[in-house]
């Protein structure tokens, strides 16, 4: 009897549970459905609101604004661009913020939280206020509408950020750890190599990834400083080249934004856990 | 196998003195113990000597080489850490082969030394796993196979023991001790505890506060005590202290026996000591109790061997006394011992205790 209310009492529990996360679950995946909806319908089906559903098709999909996409406008060009200064800007961003991050997490006391805390400040500084100054640096460098004007500033607040990541993380490296390896013959730059580095993966591969969104989704600082199709990146590009005067071409919009987004979805989740736990690791244990 | 030597060797942090000026040499093929209770400046000493931690003043010698200002690295040495400092990411053939893999040694010859460092602990069976699959007492040899395995000048162990269980330590003791013994290499092993001290040191340094109080062989520190910190620190239980009113007077506890047991021929000084407790243990019987001082009631232990068969009670009055040639003499104020005063000086305040 009593054991028969117990597994009733488990179901029901997690019956609940699950009822509550596949909610949250839908709720989630409902943009990303909608936009793939969206991004297959055809003109007279999208543009009757009021007797058409808009969750579903009520005329035969179509693929004619995935073509337009693909072939009138330069997306697979805004895409790359995306990709290469994403990857630039991940390669400088790791440079400066690994040897910064693990000086600060071996500074004595409590001094290095500090300053971490200071340089992560400067990233709340917003792009809004930063990108007039911002222009003089890049017509100095002579890198007007380029996106290498935007490899060079993007670090600017990639850096600040994933020093503050990558703290947390080699905080929680035990300083006896690269000690025993300058004791067995290291110097302090190999031991930080073979130790220090290995033990901190997981940190940077969050580093890697966090730091490639961030790029990813700016949007003020390409605005300003890319105007050439061929040099914007896919979130002026997208935005720019779609929306002409007040027409959208919402459903050309729609497919571009999906499949940049779905992947990144995917990648952000699996590292969603360790990136909340490298934020507070060294805001709780400092 | 080298020698050793701190000169005047100072740390500070801030305005901590960790280690004040300590003068050593660590002669060759030596087991030194570094003794002292929790923030005497042991570990920061060690640190020093491994080069993890730069010196405010003084030098250090190694090999007869200043080594003062040179990296670990340079230094020939290895340490275990007390926490054992395993590389978590690497299996325990990759953690022991560490050291070996900085020197350029080719595979081959890495695998044939770690084998043998292996078996030196009896950890051969464990060479392919993890770290955080191994349990302490096995976390403890693989520091240990990985610090010989170099066959180092000199070896710093910090604490090594204090994460084993108690039964554990004394075996690992006993293997520290006799590794150490056959393979010769000047060893510097950092402990706050006494026993460990004096079961495993060639000599001992006594540290407090970043001082050091006294250096010497376990049975030096124990029959000539240079200072009060000393006697009270080693010995379990410790030596009783009294306060006379020139002097303080210090005995062992073993020494501190009842009037009849001692021979009658011998001088010898008495006291009125008041049994408060007896504790039962097997071979000996520990009598805890008062005697007066020149400051009013001192608590003191006597250690009476199982051979007495005299019946001791609590809240009951006894006649002990100490042979004069165990009494140690020390300076009121500064706790310095001193040569011994003439015994009739004190006699009086003793027998005046008796009657
Ligand atoms: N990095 C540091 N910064 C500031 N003070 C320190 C530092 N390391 C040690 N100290 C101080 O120096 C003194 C000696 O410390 P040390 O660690 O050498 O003592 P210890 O004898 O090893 O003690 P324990 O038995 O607790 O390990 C202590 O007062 C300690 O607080
Ligand atoms: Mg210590």
């Amino acid at each position: 009897m009593t054991n028969g209310n117990y597994i009733l009492r488990q179901v029901a529990r997690y019956g609940l549970i699950y009822a509550i996360v596949t909610l949250f679950a839908v709720f989630a995946a409902l943009p990303f459905f909608q936009m793939l909806v969206i991004a297959f319908k055809s003109d007279a089906d999208f543009n009757n609101p009021r007797e058409n559903i808009p969750f579903w098709f009520n005329e035969a999909p179509t693929n004619e604004h995935l073509t337009y996409l693909l072939e009138e406008t330069q997306y697979l060009t805004f895409i790359w661009n995306s990709l290469l200064i994403g990857v630039f800007v991940v390669g400088i961003t790791l440079v400066f913020a690994t040897p910064a991050a693990y000086s600060l997490a071996r500074l004595t006391g409590r001094q290095g939280e500090r300053l971490g805390i200071l340089i992560f400040l400067v990233y709340l500084i917003p792009p809004t206020l930063l990108f007039i100054p911002m222009s003089r640096v890049v017509s100095f460098l002579e890198l007007q509408n380029s996106k290498w004007a935007l490899v060079v500033i993007y670090p600017t607040f990639t850096i600040p950020f994933c020093t503050w990541l990558l703290f947390g993380f080699m905080k929680t490296i035990p300083k006896d750890i690269e000690e025993q390896a300058m004791v067995d013959g290291y110097s302090r730059f190999g031991a930080m190599l073979r130790v220090v580095l290995p033990l901190a993966l997981p940190g940077l591969l969050t580093v890697v990834v966090f730091s490639f969104m961030l790029t990813l989704h700016e949007y003020i600082y390409a605005l300003a400083f890319t105007t050439t199709s061929s040099e914007k990146p896919i979130s002026v590009g997208v935005t720019t080249e779609l929306v002409r005067g007040d027409v959208f071409f919402w459903q050309s919009l729609m497919a571009a934004a999906v499949f940049v987004a779905l992947p990144i979805a995917v990648i952000y989740n699996l590292f969603l856990n360790r990136f909340v736990s490298g934020l507070t690791m060294g805001a709780v244990k400092g | 196998m080298s020698v050793v030597e701190t000169k005047a060797l100072v740390k500070r942090f801030g305005d901590v003195v960790a280690v004040n000026s300590i003068d050593l040499r660590i002669e060759e093929g030596e087991f030194l113990v570094l003794l002292g209770p929790s923030g005497s400046g042991k570990t920061s000493l060690l640190r020093m000597v491994a080069g993890l931690e730069k010196p405010s003043d003084g030098q250090i010698l190694i090999g007869g080489k200043d080594v003062t200002f040179m990296p670990p690295r340079a230094r020939n040495l290895s340490m275990v850490f007390q926490s054992y400092a395993l590389y978590p990411h690497m299996n325990v053939f990759r953690n022991i082969s560490f050291p070996l893999k900085a020197e350029g040694l080719p595979y081959e010859e890495r695998k044939k030394k770690v084998e043998w460092a292996a078996s030196i602990f009896g950890i051969e069976h464990l060479l392919h796993r993890k770290p955080r699959q191994l349990s302490g007492g096995q976390r403890q040899r693989v520091a240990l196979a990985r610090a010989v395995v170099r066959e180092p000048g000199v070896f710093l162990l910090d604490e090594p023991l204090s994460n084993l269980d108690a039964q554990l330590r004394a075996t690992a003791r006993d293997e520290i001790k006799q590794f150490q013994r056959r393979i010769g290499t000047t060893t510097i092993y950092v402990t706050h505890d006494q026993v460990e001290a004096m079961g495993m040191g060639d000599r001992i340094a006594v540290m407090h506060l970043g001082n050091m109080h006294q250096l010497g062989t376990p049975q030096e520190l124990y029959r000539e005590p240079a200072d009060t910190f000393v006697a009270t620190f080693l010995g379990s239980p410790p030596m009783n202290l009294v306060k006379k009113d020139s002097c303080i007077i210090g005995f062992h506890p073993e020494h501190f026996l009842p009037e009849d047991v001692l021979h009658p021929e011998t001088a010898t000084f008495s006291f009125a000591f008041e049994v408060t407790r007896v504790e039962y243990l097997g071979a000996d019987r520990f009598l805890y109790g008062m005697v007066q001082g020149a400051e009013g009631p001192t608590r003191i232990i006597s250690k009476v061997p199982s051979l007495v068969t005299l019946n001791f009670e609590a809240g009951r009055k006894y006649t002990f006394v100490v042979q004069e040639s165990d009494l140690k003499y020390f300076d009121h104020a500064s706790g310095k011992r001193i040569p011994p005063l003439p015994f009739t000086t004190v006699e009086p305040t003793a027998q005046a205790v008796v009657s």
